[in-house]
């Protein structure tokens, strides 16, 4: 008789590697999974989010950087926070620290707009991690080119570090 | 009342709180002096008279990674000619840029940038961002994210003093 053969599927196998990279607390690149992974339901324009940070309903959402430091500090959007850059495993760490005490419901924004989104090493990661980690709420801004021409050059609120 | 001061202090919050202009067509480029990864002395103006293209990239970047054989073999090509190509690191971490560069080695020199270099370029937000400064300094051509090649190298060779 045959062995059964395990079943793993894409995502879990990815799953894996994620979590292998976070063990050894690795500095060094993940195999990136393209941010087009990311369910399009999940996807919020900047338009959208920039219409909620000026009526004040985007004031209960935790908006996280998950991109480069070098680009969070020029520009970003007002209160969102820095969570190390998804294409990670110190990175991801960094993400995975700072929901450690935020309710699984609740709602999250993370976004980067690092370089164009298909080619964008870090949604994916990050979004996955947080989904991985049980949250339910997850949302993903989707910027196309980067933040600067879908964001900044576009007059939406930024902040840039202290 | 006059409504002046009330302009400047929106303007100059804008200045603290907002992100910096993107340099433009027709801009001087900010002079830099900075070390290249060879541990040679960079200037920007020391390169008056040439074409400099000037490319922001991160090894992170996949369309970096594509155009950067590209600018080294135009380097190697139209260098005689007048161009210098030089690359401008926006790796958070110098370590995975160096690493990259062992991997991938250039022709053109190589510098780090961080969020406050990028400033006195009007901001570096996405990458590859590249500008195409003439020979008196001033910003002839800008090209941010995924650049058409062809046309970009089509422009180097307009921009260069014609082949002897």
């Amino acid at each position: 008789m045959k062995a059964p053969i395990a079943v793993v599927s894409r995502r879990s196998f990815a799953t894996l590697i994620v979590a292998g990279a976070a063990a050894l607390g690795g500095r060094f690149s993940l195999a990136a999974q393209p941010a087009s992974s990311i369910p399009r339901e999940k996807l919020v324009q900047p338009a959208q989010w920039a219409s909620k940070l000026k009526d004040g309903s985007a004031s209960g959402t935790l908006v996280l950087h998950v991109g480069f430091k070098t680009m969070f500090d020029q520009a970003h959007i007002p209160g969102s926070e820095y969570a190390g850059p998804g294409n990670t495993g110190a990175g991801l760490q960094v993400l995975r620290d700072r929901v450690a005490s935020v309710a699984k419901d609740s709602s999250i924004l993370i976004y980067c707009g690092c370089c164009p989104w298909v080619r964008c090493p870090n949604m994916a990661g990050a979004h996955d991690a947080l989904v991985e980690l049980g949250f339910t709420n997850v949302k993903a801004l989707f910027i196309e080119e980067n933040f600067g021409k879908n964001w900044v050059d576009l007059g939406y609120p930024t902040a840039k570090a202290q | 009342m006059t409504r002046r001061p009330l302009f400047i202090a929106a303007a100059a919050l804008s200045l603290l709180c907002g992100a910096a202009q993107a340099m433009k067509v027709g801009d001087t480029a900010p002079d830099f002096t900075r070390t290249d990864v060879a541990g040679k002395q960079v200037q920007l103006s020391k390169y008056r008279g040439q074409l400099v293209l000037l490319n922001f990239w991160a090894s992170w970047c996949a369309p970096c990674r594509e155009e950067m054989p590209l600018f080294s073999k135009w380097q190697r090509e139209l260098g005689p000619r007048g161009l210098q190509v030089i690359g401008i690191s926006m790796d958070d971490d110098a370590a995975e840029m160096k690493k990259f560069l062992a991997e991938f080695p250039v022709t053109y020199p190589i510098v780090t940038g961080d969020a406050k270099f990028a400033e006195h370029f009007g901001g570096v937000l996405g990458v590859p961002l590249s500008y195409l400064i003439d020979a008196r300094g001033r910003v002839v051509a800008r090209y941010q994210g995924e650049v058409d090649l062809p046309k970009l190298e089509a422009k180097v060779k307009e921009l260069l003093p014609p082949r002897r």
